[in-house]
Formats: structure tokens, C-alpha cells, sequence
């Protein structure tokens, strides 16, 4: 991405929530944009609209746990078919409350996305019509991909110190 | 028994006979023998493949291997009338109750052979979504280890499995022992 197209998108964005605007930076040729958490939904319906971006395709969306800080961030990766734009979108949101409101309102294909969030890292998105496990058995009770939970099954017998390193 | 030299049936083996008395006009053995010879030699798998392990049977089934040779040429995807499960590939946690359901849809007796080593063990999938090893959650008669086996290491279980179907008393399925084994597992 040229820099004219980053300040293209920052400007639009600048336009009504400047004040939201924590950092951006352009991380492995991506612009990304971390953002306060309270108005995302707002930003992502401005940067739809608005005809300098038109940010109307959503690539993906996932959940990151950050244990360091005891934070889960939300990823949102934008794709804008009319300028051929892309944007990475990340909020912060504390373990102890992993809430935020749900994408579906603009892109109904945000749906499994958002239960693959929860699945996995147990953010809840408020108003997603059907916030349930996608991928894991339903009676899990951990969210596996937070740090916490350890990679590996614990009930297995086969592997010790002495062979592989348990 | 080897018949006779220098004609087209030269090549053909017949399977041995059990021990038994033979005289003019007849031949008395036990009912045990003569319903495990049956047995074996017409096993009808289900093949329960969910990945590579599944590509081997592929093969094992093909002309070059030809699994019809031990008298498995007809497969049974309907549970009911399967004598043979073969678990082959990862089992999920998720995919678990639906395998025992399986199992439990057979008619008896039955018997399972887990090939390789996601369905014995796990395999290099130790995390938390897979099912470290079939026999956590139903009985398994045969193992047949690799990643994937071959062909040949199929066969092999599968001769295994042939021999514990010929040898299995007639009235295993209604001992006590049995039924305390399959409760360990929670069934019936």
C-alpha cells in the first residue's frame, strides 16, 4: 500500500473518531489500526460508507489472548473491493470481561466468525443472533486457545520426560 | 492342501480343514470350529476412514492388494450387517460419540481393528480436540500401528483379526466376562 492510500484511509477515518485512534502503523506492508474498543462497530459502519474507503468486504476476524497484559484482542481485517484497500482493525478488551458487540449487524458472514471467537477464546459478542461453539465439542468447558489451557491433551500415557520432553 | 501338479489349479491354496474325525462318507468336528472357519473367512468390513489410513485401505482394497482374497471383497457402510469395524485416521473428540454410535449399531459379535497411529493412540495430534487413542471410548481387538501403515501392515491385522474370529469360543459373546468388558466402556 502506497503512503498516499494510508493517509487516504486515516483521514477518513479522522473524520469522526480521531479521539478513538490509539496507534496505526504499517506492520509487515498492513496498515493496522488499534482503536478504543466502546465505538468499534461505529468505525467499521463509517469506513463502509464513507466513498474514500468503502471497506464493504470482511477477510476474516479472530480473537488473540495476550497474557502479559491480560487482554484478549479482537482482529478485524477489512478488504475494499472498489479501491483495492486493506486494513487490519484491533481492539483490546480485558480477560476478567471479553464483551464487545457483535459485527453481524453489517456483515451477516461475521456469524461463524464471531462463534469461532468465542469457541476459542470466549469473547462474547452482545446481539450475535446465535452465539454458540462451532468447532469444539459442545460440552467443552475451557476456551483452549487462551495460554492458560495447555496445548496438549492431558490424559495421554505414552509420552513422558525421558522421551518427549513432558 | 495343495492339489494336484501341472494343471490351472496348480496356484490354488484351500484353507485347512479343522481337526476333526473323517471316515468314509464323513467328517465330525465341533460346531465351535466349523462356525469360526466360517466367520473368517467371510468377514464383511465398515470402513470408518477419516484420513490418510483411509487412502491405505484404498489401496489394500485395489487389485494389486486385494483384501477380497481373505474374503472381505464386500464392504458393509450399513453397521447393521458389518462384522468388522476398521477405525481408520484422527477421531476428533467431536466425531467420538458418533464412532461408538456406530459400534453400538453392530450386531454381535463383532470386532474392531484400529489402524494407525491417530486411531490407537492419537498419534502426533496430542492437543486438546483429539481423541488420544479409539479405545478410550470402545473396545479394540486388533492394533495395527504406522503413520500410515501399509497395505501389507493392514492385511497383516486384518490375518489377526481372522485368527481371533476362527479361535473365539462360540458362547464368548454371552459370558459375563464379555459383558463386564464392554460396561467398563458404558455399553449396553
Amino acid at each position: 500500500m502506497e503512503g498516499t492510500d494510508q493517509e487516504k484511509i486515516i483521514s477518513a477515518l479522522k473524520e469522526k473518531f480521531e479521539g478513538e485512534i490509539l496507534h496505526a502503523e504499517m506492520l509487515y506492508d498492513f496498515l493496522t489500526i488499534t482503536l478504543k474498543k466502546d465505538q468499534i462497530i461505529s468505525i467499521i459502519r463509517h469506513l463502509y460508507d464513507h466513498p474514500d474507503t468503502q471497506f464493504q468486504y470482511l477477510t476474516t476476524l479472530c480473537g488473540i489472548h495476550y497474557p502479559d497484559v491480560n487482554q484478549i484482542a479482537v482482529m478485524y481485517q477489512l478488504h475494499s473491493l472498489q479501491k483495492n484497500y486493506r486494513i487490519r482493525l484491533k481492539i483490546y478488551l480485558p480477560v476478567e470481561s471479553p464483551v464487545t458487540p457483535t459485527l453481524t449487524t453489517i456483515f451477516p458472514a461475521a456469524n461463524w466468525l464471531e462463534r469461532e471467537t468465542f469457541d476459542f477464546f470466549g469473547v462474547i459478542f452482545e446481539g450475535h443472533p446465535n452465539l454458540k461453539r462451532i468447532l469444539n465439542v459442545e460440552d467443552m468447558i475451557i476456551f483452549p486457545l487462551r495460554k492458560e489451557y495447555p496445548l496438549e491433551d492431558q490424559t495421554r500415557e505414552d509420552k513422558n520426560d525421558t522421551m518427549f520432553g513432558r | 492342501m495343495t492339489t494336484s501338479t501341472g494343471s490351472i489349479t496348480s496356484n490354488v491354496t484351500i484353507g485347512e480343514k479343522p481337526d476333526g474325525y473323517e471316515g468314509a462318507g464323513f467328517f465330525a468336528t465341533s460346531l465351535d470350529k466349523v462356525v469360526g472357519m466360517a466367520r473368517a473367512n467371510s468377514i464383511w468390513p465398515l470402513p470408518f476412514a477419516t484420513s490418510c489410513c483411509g487412502i491405505e485401505f484404498m489401496a489394500t482394497m485395489g487389485s494389486h492388494y486385494d483384501l477380497g482374497r481373505f474374503g472381505s471383497e464386500r464392504l458393509s457402510f450399513s453397521p447393521r450387517q458389518a462384522d468388522l469395524l476398521m477405525v481408520m485416521g484422527t477421531i476428533a473428540k467431536k466425531m467420538g460419540p458418533i464412532l461408538r454410535q456406530v459400534y453400538e449399531q453392530m450386531a454381535e459379535p463383532r470386532w474392531v481393528i484400529s489402524v494407525g497411529a491417530c486411531a490407537c493412540s492419537g498419534g502426533i495430534f496430542d492437543t486438546y480436540s483429539v481423541l488420544q487413542g479409539i479405545d478410550r471410548i470402545i473396545p479394540v481387538d486388533v492394533y495395527v500401528p504406522g503413520c500410515p501403515p501399509r497395505p501389507e501392515q493392514i492385511l497383516d491385522g486384518i490375518l489377526k483379526i481372522q485368527h481371533l474370529v476362527e479361535t473365539e469360543s462360540r458362547r464368548r459373546r454371552e459370558s459375563p466376562e464379555y459383558k463386564a468388558m464392554l460396561n467398563t466402556y458404558g455399553i449396553e
